[in-house]
This record gives C-alpha cells, structure tokens and sequence, in this order.
C-alpha cells in the first residue's frame, strides 16, 4: 500500500520537512479543535470552536507549478454546528466541533461525519457544475410575462456553469447521549459507527437516525461510586467486531462485539504497572489517556498520557511495546500546570502512513515525531515568524539542566498557552497538518 | 381567440414545468407526481429529447424528489413512445442508481427491474445489459451495490455468451473490496439463483455462497444465511448435504451472534427448505443450541420459533422430537435471566398444546404454563393471556383458572397504565372462554373498578370493554349486571366519574337496544342536564347525540328536544355549543 522504506529513510521526514503555509484563520471563535485528511487525503478537514467545518482540497499537480504539489486551499466553508440550549437541563450546549470522521467514499461527493458535544451530523459535500436555464412564465431577465402569450411549452436546459461546491447535513443523530460525546469512529463494515461519551459507547446505522444500541455503559447505579470516564474509543480499522476503548485511569480495553449484543465485558485488558517510586498526587491525573489510535495495519494501538506515547502491540496486555517520553521535563512543573489546568489539555496523537513514526503535540506551539525503527526522535516548531516558506525546519531543544545552550530554550520560558494538541498525518505521503490554535500548518517532506 | 385557447391548456402545464425547479421542495414534489401529465403534453418526441435530458441531469434535488421521480419512471414506457422506446429512460434512472440515499437507489433499481421487462430481447442486449455491466463496473460502490439488483432481471432473456458475462459480472461483486458490495451481492445471491441453470448453480452459486458466508465482515455473512436458505431450496435433496449443509451447520455455530441470530431468525424458512431427513439430523441439535446460546439476542429469536419449528417437524417423529429434544430447552428458558427471551417464549409457548395433544400438554405444559403466568415481567404474563385460546381449545381453561385468576388481578392493578390496558383489552376473549359464571363471579368488580381508574386511557378502555362484553353476553345480562352499577356512579361526586356514566351510556345503548336506553338509561341522562358542571352537561349534548338513533321518534320529540333546546340556551359556551349541534344532528338530517 506504502511505498516508503520500513528502515532508515523514514527518518527523513524527522530532518526535512518543509514549511507550506499556514492557512489562517484569525477569529477568537476559530480556534481549530479537531483535524482529519480524508482516506485518500486529497481533502483536509478541520472543525473549530465556533461550530465550522472548514474543508481544504490539494492543489491538482499542474507541469508549470509542480512545487504547488501539496498544497491545500479551501474547497467547502460550512457551519455544521449551532449553540444550543436544553431547557431541560438548563444547560448550554457549546457548538465546538469535537471530532470529525470521514466516510469512505461512495459516490462524486464527500461525506463526512461531525460532533459536537451532544450530536452527530452527516455531511454531504458535492459539486455541482451546471444549473437549469428557461422558464416559461418567465423571461430571461425573471420579468413574470403574460399568460396569454405563451404558446410553446419550455423544457428546462442545463447549462455550465462555475463549479459551486455545497454542504448539506444528511442525517442529525442526536437524543443518544447525556455526557459529553469525546469521540466517533466508522466501522469498517461502511454500515455503522460508534458514538463516545463519558460513560457511555453508542452504535449507530449510517441510515438510521431515531435508534441506536448501547454497547458499552460503565455508569455505576450510584453516581458517587464513580472512579473512572471513557476517553476515547475506536473502531478496528479492518476487523469490523472490533473496537477499543481508554480509560481515565490509563487503562485501554478491547471488546468483541461477536461475543455479544452488550460490550460491557472486555475480551482485552491493556495496562502498565505503575511505577511505585514515581508516585505523587498527579499519578492518576497524568496517567489518563486523552487519544487511542489503531495503527492502519490494526497490529498496534497508540496511546497519549499527559507526559508520554505508547505503543502497544495487540497481543501483549500486560506493557507497552514502546513507550516515548513527549516532554519529561514537564515532570517537575505538574504543580504549576495543574494551576493553570493545563494539565488536563487532551493531546490527540497520530500515525504516519506506514505506522513507523508517530506524531503527538506539546507546548510551544512545539510537537514531536518519532521514529520506531532508529528509535530518533525530534522536536519541531509550527510558527509563522520562524518558518519560512519551503524551508527545511530547524530542530528544537528544551535546555533541562542549569546551562542553556545557545539554541536552546529553557523549560521556564515555554509559552504553555500555545499548545499543539490536535495535528493530521496524510493517509500514505508524508504531509502533516499541524493545528495551532487558529492557524494550521502544513508541513511536507522536502523530496516532494 | 384560437391563441387564448391553447393559451388556457397550456398554462396549468407551463406552470408545472417551471415548479420543478421551484425553491419549495414541496412544489418540485409535486410537479414530479404529475410528470406524466408533463409528458403527455409535450408529446413522447419532446419527452424523449427535451424533458428525459433534463432530467438526468437533476439529480442534485431532495431525497424525496428524487424518489417520486425514480418511482414515476418505472411507469413512463407509454409516455415515452411505448416499449420500442423504453431505453431512453435508462440513463435518468442510471444516475438516480447511482446517488448514496438507499432509498432511492432501491426505488431506481425497482424501476428498472420493472421497465426491462418491457424491453426486446434485442433491445435487452443491446440498451439494458450494456448498463447493467456499466453499474457493475462503476466507480463508486453505489452503482455497483445497484447492479447487484439486475442480474437476475436480465439473464433469463439474453444469448449464453451474455449469460456467461452476467454470471462473470456477478462473481466478481462477490468478491468486491467494499462490504457494501458484498453485502447486496450476498443478500441478491438467492434471487440470482433461481434464475440460473442448475448446473450453474451447483458450480457457479455454491462457491459463490461459500465464500460469502465466510466474509470478514459479520454483515456480510449473516446475509449469506438468507441465500442460503434460497439456494437450498433449488437444490434436489440428494446435494444439499454436500453443497450446503456445512456452510449453513458453520453459520448456526459462526463466532457472530448477529450471524447465529440470523440463524435462528429464519430457521422455519430454513427447515421448510432442507426438508424432514436434514431436519430430524441437522437442524435439531442446531436448535437445540440456539435455544441455549450465550447471547440472549439470539435465545429469544429462537425462542419466537419454536412453535413453528414444532409444527413443521415431520409427523412420524414430531412428538418424540419434541418431548425428548426441544421442551427440555424450553423448560430452561420458563427461568431465562433475561425477560426479552421469556416473553418471546410465552408468546408462542401456548401454541405447542395443540400439537402435543391433552395429556402431554397437561403433564408437561401445563406447569411451564403456570410457571410463566406467575412470572414478575408483566409482559410474560400478558403474553401467556393473551393466547390463552389455543389452549382452550386442547385442555379448556379451567385447568388454569385457579392460576388465571391471581394473574389477571395482578395484571389489572399494575402500576404501569400500559399494562392494565393491554390486560383489558383481553377481557372479551377471556370472558368468552370462562363463561358468564366465572365472569360474574371473579372478573366483574375489576371490569367496574377500570371505569374510576385515574387514568383517561383506562377508563376509556374500560367503556368499550363493557360494550364488548354485552356483545357477548347479551342485553338481558347487561341489564342485570353492570347497567345498575354504571347508573349508580351518575350520582358520584367526582364529576369525572359522573362523566364516565355517560361514556358508558354512548357505548352501551346500541348493544343494549332500545328498551333498557330508553327505561333505564334515557332519565339518567335527562337528570344529568341539570349537572352544576358544564363539563358534564355538554356531555350530555353530545350524549343525546349519540344515542338518538337508538330511540324512536316520538321519544326524540316529546322528551329529547325539550332537554337539548334547555341545554341550547345555557349559560355555558361549550354547553351551547354542543346541544346546537346535537339538535341539528339529530333532528334535521332526518
């Protein structure tokens, strides 16, 4: 499927990526909060707190600007998403888009799935190129003519015209949820998806809006008994009875909707020991995990903690394969960040196509790579002052000890509301889609 | 003036014309209902050349208008030069095939199914076959899930080399790398089937059904179950056991509880189809442990399957198959954890006395039975009463009666409104089958207590369940029984009750005829008019209304309209309102 080497060269990609731009979005309410290619990644979508969904298409390869190659402009701007009120429960219902998901595709248009924190909308996103022309009460210029004059019947003819690109909500799946929905994943049978919130997994038809089961429900009859919320879920990306699910308590478990119709029983049980001597109050505030992800292979599971990335292989529950340290140096300042509540921000993290780097924000508008082959890792910057456009990015390095060197930046000068929480990998060539808070960065490999 | 003639013809189509492009969906809709009426006034040239390019290209509209418009081309033949012309509506209802709502992809698929009947043999190769191999090529998976459809519509009509590409067409969708594919593939595999030769089917739609039945994708393999079933029943007796039995054997036994559900969901289909030799060996067992699966799901859509599976057994062997493999199983699920499973069961469960005889139904049935009446889901309960009939007919319900009783009355004071009227809308029937004795004795006072039950729902019931039971034990009954009672509660002082006098009085007096409404029932009203509730009162309006047909005419004119013609000047609105009409209801449609 992936052309790229399995060894060695991936690293590239670490040393040589490219600035292309950064497309702007400049309003407070655009603060970007969720980041998705489609499966062949010629589209780019992106949800925002303000409720949009924003859709960017690469520039078609042309001969006389093959460097244009890569880039993404706007294809679609729509508003999937309004502020709401239940006056039940008296409760504000944000229209921040939490999560989007894409449908494979079926036919000349694109689907998409969006969520907010209560409701789930399909998208559709077509193109349309001509447009009806002639009426018969009417002429050319929409003057009403007399009745009596008309002594022919008109047919409608369709002719071109600028290529019009329209949104429109297919299907609203709502009234499932009474928590927060954190995450939604298509299943590989194309026929249903899942719908998370924090104690509760829904399955949905595609089709089907007015019902959907219950798979997973982890609320306890009394509230006050509660010790743990679902953070994330996913679907298996080939193995259609498959899905996972983590916890707040660092956990992740595996469920076999073969077994049967309530999922409320894992088949599989992910953990790590905790490590008594590195016990302290944030412990378990740390440990949650704010984004699962399937490899593309379905092999290996991702995992983001506060401070780390894991990787587990499905057929080992009892540690992680790989476990890659995001921002040790954080380590000492959990005090601080759980004043300014930092310490709850929710880093999603990513596969690149062949599943042998991984990608995951930090602070500093930073985010880091690694590459599980050479086991190198690199952190890089996403800003528009010290990027320029098709130049490679410069590595950068947080100073740990007493003495700074001279490119280097000192933990306590980090700038912790930049923070670099939700970014995009291509589905098979090494282009990133990095968001910082309302702008996004693209960034691509220099061979390109 | 000729101009203004067609002037005035051509104006209602003009205006259709342009409304299909009106910006109300509503306006499109209805412009696509009267497509033909467009056509017609066109002229089948112009339908052909103007108004079908047209709308192939529409199909950017509203679900629904594009459903209108796939259903309305399936009946366009005529409109469009009759069947020598029929192609030219194959591309519009191509592009409608193609578009991602299932339902009008379906509806474009059945218009085409039904238009390629109209179509020549030659017209047939060369028009219609050519799009079925486009679709089933396309692109997007939609068109390709829409050709899966056509298959079998065409093949019977084409020469063996076409048939050989269809069936070529047709296995590789088999095998298509999308499940939604697969998917119409697997669930259009029986309908294929039966238009194949059988020796295609032997060698062609069992490797077919062997590899779809075991698909990654669960839903890919539970359609193949429905198929299967299909092509069993093409197959002469001697094959199946080579040919399908060990798929469908794997499928009852599949990982999938969703497959092992679809098992047990057509398990009469399928039984009927393999036959009694494969069902006293196979299916038995297989029954027997859906009926035990881990998966409640499943259970309970077995469960719903026993009597049919017991009735269809082969007769020389039903009983003892029954007593010794299947009533064990169901003895278990009388105790199920889950109650969907035990409700399924006690909807059927009844049904076995019949075919297992008295004595049998007495040893063995009879405590399931009782087991089940005692049960704490009330839909158990309910659904056990609710066919008590089959069981009168073998034992007669007195055998149940001592159990029957705590059950109805618990039942009838259920907390759940729900429940106590499904339990009063069994009353008739058990009525009937318990005799008036039993009724009078056990069942009266809650028939009279559902009438000042504090929900509306009931005591509406409750009205139309006395009326039922007068129809079944006669005026003379009625009038020894309830009516005094119903009469009684005229002097309530809750005025609802007072209301609910008169309700009755509606329902009863066509049943009860005209001497017990007009000695018994008629002065109750008439002592209602002076209610000090309007409520009430206008009720009685609408009551003389009601029963004024039951009355004859002098009645109506010395005694009735002096009543209403008081009411027709109360204080009251309403009270005006409803006497007004009354009157002229009652005595001037005459």
């Amino acid at each position: 499927k992936n052309e790229i080497s399995p060894f060695g060269v991936d690293f590239e990609i670490l040393v040589s990526l490219v600035y292309i731009k950064a497309l702007l979005c400049s309003v407070a309410a655009d603060i970007i909060s969720t980041v998705e290619f489609n499966s062949t990644g010629e589209l780019l979508a992106t949800g925002d707190k303000g409720g949009r969904v924003v859709v960017f298409q690469r520039e078609q390869e042309s001969k006389n600007q093959p460097h244009r190659r890569g880039e993404y402009n706007v294809y679609s701007t729509f508003q999937s998403h309004e502020p709401e009120f239940d006056y039940l429960k008296s409760l504000e219902i944000e229209e921040k888009i939490n999560k989007i998901r894409w449908l494979p595709q079926q036919n000349a248009a694109y689907f998409l799935l969006s969520t907010n924190d209560k409701t789930v909308k399909l998208w559709k996103i077509s193109e349309r190129d001509k447009r009806p022309e002639g009426y018969n009460l009417k002429d050319e210029d929409g003057r009403i003519r007399d009745p009596t004059t008309i002594t022919t019947l008109r047919v409608p003819v369709l002719q071109p015209m600028d290529l019009m690109v329209e949104a429109t909500p297919r299907r609203v799946f709502s009234n499932a949820h009474t928590y927060h929905i954190n995450s939604i994943s298509v299943n590989s049978d194309y026929e249903t998806f899942m719908s998370t919130d924090d104690l509760r997994i829904n399955l949905w038809n595609l089709e089907i809006t007015n019902r959907s089961f219950n798979i997973v429900d982890i609320k306890p009859a009394n509230m006050e008994e509660l010790t743990e919320v679902i953070t994330a879920a996913e679907f298996h990306p080939h193995q259609c009875n498959t899905f996972v699910y983590s916890s707040s308590k660092g956990s992740i478990r595996l469920c076999d909707m073969r077994a049967s119709a309530l999922c409320d029983n894992h088949s599989k049980f992910f953990e790590e020991p905790e490590d008594p001597s590195n016990r302290s109050f944030f412990s378990e505030i740390i440990s949650s995990i704010s984004d699962v992800k399937f490899s593309h292979s379905g092999r290996y599971l991702m995992t983001r903690d506060y401070l780390t990335v894991k990787v587990w292989d499905l057929n080992m529950e009892s540690k992680p394969l790989e476990t890659y340290q995001v921002h040790d140096y954080l380590r000492s300042k959990l005090c601080s960040l759980y004043e300014n509540d930092c310490i709850f921000d929710k880093f999603e993290c990513v596969w690149n196509g062949s599943d042998s780097v991984i990608m995951t924000g930090s602070y500093n508008n930073f985010f880091r790579m690694f590459d599980r082959n050479t086991k190198r890792d690199v952190t890089l910057e996403a800003s528009r002052e010290n990027s320029k456009p098709r130049a490679i990015l410069k590595p950068r390095k947080v100073c740990v000890g007493g003495k700074r060197r001279k490119d280097e930046i000192s933990v306590d000068s980090l700038d912790f509301s930049k923070k670099i929480i939700h970014t995009a990998w291509h589905p098979s060539e090494n282009i990133i889609a990095v968001a910082a808070t309302n702008n996004l960065y693209i960034f691509q490999d220099k061979v390109n | 003036m000729a101009g203004a003639d067609s002037d005035d013809s051509l104006y209602p189509i003009a205006v259709l014309i342009d409304e299909l492009r009106n910006e109300d969906v509503q306006l499109r809709l209805n412009s696509i209902k009267k497509l033909s009426t467009i056509a017609l006034a066109l002229g089948v040239e112009r339908t052909r050349t103007e108004l079908l390019p047209f709308l192939t290209d529409t199909i950017y509209d509203e679900d629904e208008v594009l459903l209108a418009l796939a259903e309305q081309l399936g009946n366009f033949t005529m409109l469009v030069g009759g069947p020598e012309y029929v192609h030219c509506l194959l591309p519009p209802l191509e592009s409608l095939a193609t578009v991602e709502e299932t339902v009008v992809r379906d509806k474009a698929v059945e218009s085409l199914r039904k238009i390629s009947h109209e179509h020549s043999p030659v017209d047939l190769e060369v028009h219609f076959e050519p799009l079925v191999k486009r679709l089933a090529s396309g692109d997007w998976f939609t068109s390709r899930t829409s050709a899966c459809g056509l298959f079998s519509v065409c093949y019977p009509r084409v020469s063996s080399t076409v048939k050989a590409e269809i069936r070529q067409h047709f296995r590789t969708l088999c095998s298509d790398d999308t499940p939604m594919v697969r998917r119409a593939a697997a669930s259009k595999l029986g309908e294929f089937a039966k238009v194949l030769e059988l020796e295609y089917v032997k060698s062609d739609i069992i490797s077919l059904f062997t590899a779809l039945a075991s698909d990654e994708q669960d839903s890919v393999r539970l359609l193949a179950v429905e198929a299967g079933v299909s092509i069993a029943t093409l197959l002469p007796q001697e094959d199946l056991e080579a040919l399908v039995m060990p798929t469908l054997r794997q499928a009852a036994e599949d990982k999938s509880w969703r497959v092992r559900y679809m098992v047990a969901d057509k398990f009469s289909d399928l039984q009927k189809a393999v036959g009694p030799e494969i069902t006293k060996n196979d299916l038995v067992p297989a029954f027997q442990n859906l009926l035990k699966d881990c998966e409640a799901e499943v259970r309970a859509a077995a469960a719903n399957k026993v009597k049919e599976f017991c009735e269809n057994l082969p007769e020389d062997s039903r009983e003892t198959i029954i007593m010794t493999h299947i009533l064990p199983c169901v003895k278990e699920l009388v105790s199920d954890t889950n109650q969907h499973v035990k409700s399924a069961l006690a909807s059927v469960i009844m049904g076995l006395s019949t075919i297992l005889g008295k004595d049998n139904t007495i040893e063995h049935l009879l405590p399931l039975f009782l087991a089940q009446l005692k049960d704490e889901c009330p839909e158990v309960r309910l659904n056990i009463i609710s066919n008590l009939d089959c069981v009168n007919e073998v034992i007669g319900i007195r055998q149940l009666s001592q159990s029957l009783l705590p059950a109805i009355v618990e039942l009838a004071e259920d907390a759940k409104w729900r429940v106590r009227l499904a339990i009063i809308e069994y009353m008739p029937l058990l009525a009937g089958q318990l005799g008036v004795e039993f009724f009078d004795e056990k069942l009266n006072s809650l028939c009279m207590a559902w009438l000042v039950d504090h929900v509306y729902a009931i005591r509406e019931a409750a009205t139309c369940n006395l009326m039922k039971l007068v129809e079944k034990f006669g005026a003379e009954w009625a009038q020894n029984t309830i009516v005094p009672k119903v009469l009684g509660m005229a002097n309530d002082p809750n005025y609802l009750h007072r209301m609910t006098t008169l309700f009755c009085i509606n329902a009863l007096s066509e049943v009860c005829g005209q001497e017990i409404t007009t000695k018994h029932m008629l002065p109750v009203v008439f002592k209602m008019s002076n209610d000090q509730v309007a409520n009430v009162r206008f009720n009685v309006a609408k009551s003389l209304q009601k029963i004024g047909p039951v009355l004859d005419s002098n009645c109506l004119q010395t005694e009735v309209k002096p009543v209403l013609e008081k009411l027709a000047s109360d204080q009251d609105m309403d009270v005006k309102y409803f006497a007004q009409e009354a009157i002229t209801i009652v005595f001037c449609s005459e």
